[in-house]
């Protein structure tokens, strides 16, 4: 049975991975967690400086999810490349490192720093505020997206993931600006917007007022969505939004992602990641699938 | 790399017996080998079965028992996730994730005068804090106040077996009325050391107290928290050293705390 898959050429020994931003850089789930037996490790946000984040709460619970405004704090990309790379270089992993960054300028940076390690693949974050074009994202208009995705690509060395953000009418318009600017691959979907009040404390349940919403109340969304770009787009998807079972991964898969994260469930149940991973093996054996490729995007 | 033998993890465990010692506040013995290796201070993360709720509740320890495999965690139903605890009766299943945080450090106390300080639902981690500074004999003096909204003066008898006990009330029902920093300046406490849990101005205040009076002070504090194990920084608070994850002086409470010396931390 073959649950390889293969990204930009770069071969994950199964297609789960982590979301970034869920799982650090693998240092505090690995106690639950063998890293070994992961696709690959996405580790959360670093930008070019240590970013100090949001104020507190930065995450509230709502029905069948969580949103969260941590604000990438993040030690910034000279600590990453000292203590987080090494530290996933024990594992035999995949290692792709999501970066983010306030201006084009920030991103290159970080770009150029990670083209010096051997780390296999970046995750561009576009969901961050654009400080310059006075906070929209990056992710959120076709042209900028396209700009910003052809700058990293001339100065990354390793394939690129733009991760889309589905806070957008067509989410196919940002996909295909992706791949037409050279993106190797797409990740969606990034946390959908969203807001909590506490009606007793008549306050905003985050200080930001706004979160990330993420976790199984979102799936459908997310699954609609890369359905929508996988028939929008040639490059490879890497599918997410409220995985919780080897079942919600092979929907996802049959939707036309090559690989999947699992986010918030991290934090609900540690051994996730784990047991889609295993679950998805059952899954091929039960049904006679002899290579797991055979169900990408299997339902049109 | 091989994987290491875990010391945190998600088990499902067995409800011994629950009570509810006063309105609103649950008393629950679990079987658990977690027991074993628990601090005072420490809290276990328990997860709702509610699939609408998902994220775990930070729970301090109240109390353990390495002989029984039993742990013991006294909370107030404060929302959906709790009031689903609350139910819960002997026999039953619970899923919880632990031990996490660092738990009081106390080898501070040795030699000294030590003041227990709890309010609310912040009282119950002092519980096995001080039954194990008197089983371990070395601080000089333990005096616990504590602070409770009216009469209900759960946990009181039990406390008072560990030390000089002082309790306040907001009502004036029993103890000093008022708070817990009333009761130090009635009872005219000198603690040499500050071991605290409660309620954010509660902390602030001893923060200041303790500034003022040069005494050194332990704080337990709390947050919203997501994964509970210092991967997610959602539940940070602002330190005057670099934390250690990303060197911005965010300090996670899960993990780096929950129990921060007060003049480290800016509440």
């Amino acid at each position: 049975m073959k649950t390889a898959v293969t990204i930009a050429g770069v071969t994950f020994q199964n297609p789960v991975m982590t979301a970034s931003g869920t799982f650090g850089s693998g240092m505090e789930y690995s106690e639950f967690v063998d890293l070994n037996k992961l696709g690959a490790v996405v580790t959360k946000g670093v930008a070019n400086v240590p970013w100090p984040g949001n104020p507190t709460p930065r995450v509230a619970e709502v029905y069948g999810g969580m949103l969260n405004a941590i604000g990438l704090q993040n030690p910034g990309i000279d600590v990453f490349i000292r203590r987080d790379i090494p530290f996933l270089k024990q594992y035999d992993t995949k290692i792709i490192v999501n970066v983010c960054g306030k201006t084009v300028e920030d991103y290159l940076e970080v770009v150029e720093k990670l083209g010096d390690t051997d780390v296999d693949m970046l995750e561009i974050n576009v969901s961050c505020p654009n400080v310059k074009e006075g906070a929209i994202a990056f992710g959120q208009k076709a042209d900028c997206l396209y700009d910003i995705t052809d700058q990293i690509k001339r100065h990354a060395k390793q394939p690129i993931i733009m991760k889309l953000s589905p806070n957008v009418t067509d989410i196919t318009e940002m996909a295909r600006a992706a791949e037409a600017a050279g993106s190797d691959a797409i990740s969606l979907i990034n946390t959908i917007t969203g807001m909590k009040i506490d009606i007793y404390k008549r306050q905003f349940a985050l200080a930001n007022k706004t979160g990330g919403m993420s976790g199984p109340a979102i799936k459908p969304v997310a699954v609609r969505m890369v359905y929508q770009c996988a028939n929008a787009v040639k490059i490879p998807i890497i599918g997410m939004g409220g995985i919780a079972s080897a079942e919600d991964a092979i929907e996802f898969m049959m939707a036309g992602a090559t690989a999947v994260s699992v986010g918030a469930m991290n934090f609900v149940n540690p051994y996730t990641t784990i047991e889609v991973a295993e679950g998805i093996e059952h899954f091929l054996e039960e049904q006679h699938i002899g290579d797991i490729n055979d169900i990408i995007g299997c339902v049109k | 790399m091989e994987q290491k033998t875990a010391l945190k993890k998600k088990v499902t465990a067995k409800v011994m017996s629950q009570t509810r010692i006063a309105p609103g506040i649950y008393d629950m013995w679990i079987a658990s080998d977690l027991a074993a290796q628990a601090k005072p201070g420490q809290f276990i993360a328990v997860y709702p079965k509610d699939k609408s709720t998902l994220l775990p509740r930070p729970i301090s320890i109240c109390e353990t028992d390495p002989d029984r495999e039993a742990l013991r965690i006294v909370y107030r139903v404060a929302g959906k996730g709790t009031e689903e605890f609350s139910n819960y009766r002997e026999g039953d299943s619970i899923e919880i994730m632990g031990t996490l945080g660092n738990g009081f450090p106390m080898e501070k106390a040795s030699g000294k005068t030590v003041l227990l300080m709890g309010g609310g639902i912040g009282i119950p981690p002092l519980v096995e804090l001080a039954k194990e500074l008197k089983e371990q004999e070395f601080a000089e003096q333990i005096l616990i106040t504590a602070g409770y909204r009216d009469g209900n003066l759960f946990l009181a008898e039990e406390l008072s077996q560990y030390g000089a006990f002082y309790p306040a009330t907001e009502d004036g029902s029993a103890g000093t009325k008022g708070n817990v920093m009333d009761a130090v300046a009635e009872q005219g406490l000198k603690p040499d050391v500050i071991f605290a849990c409660g309620p954010m101005p509660m902390l602030r205040a001893i923060k200041g107290y303790a500034s003022e009076a040069g005494i050194e002070a332990y704080i337990s504090l709390e947050e919203r928290m997501a994964c509970g194990v210092g991967a997610c920084l959602g539940c940070v608070c602002k330190t005057t050293k670099k934390d250690s994850h990303s060197h911005v002086n965010n300090a996670r409470i899960c993990t780096d705390g929950p129990v921060f010396e007060a003049k480290e931390v800016e509440i």
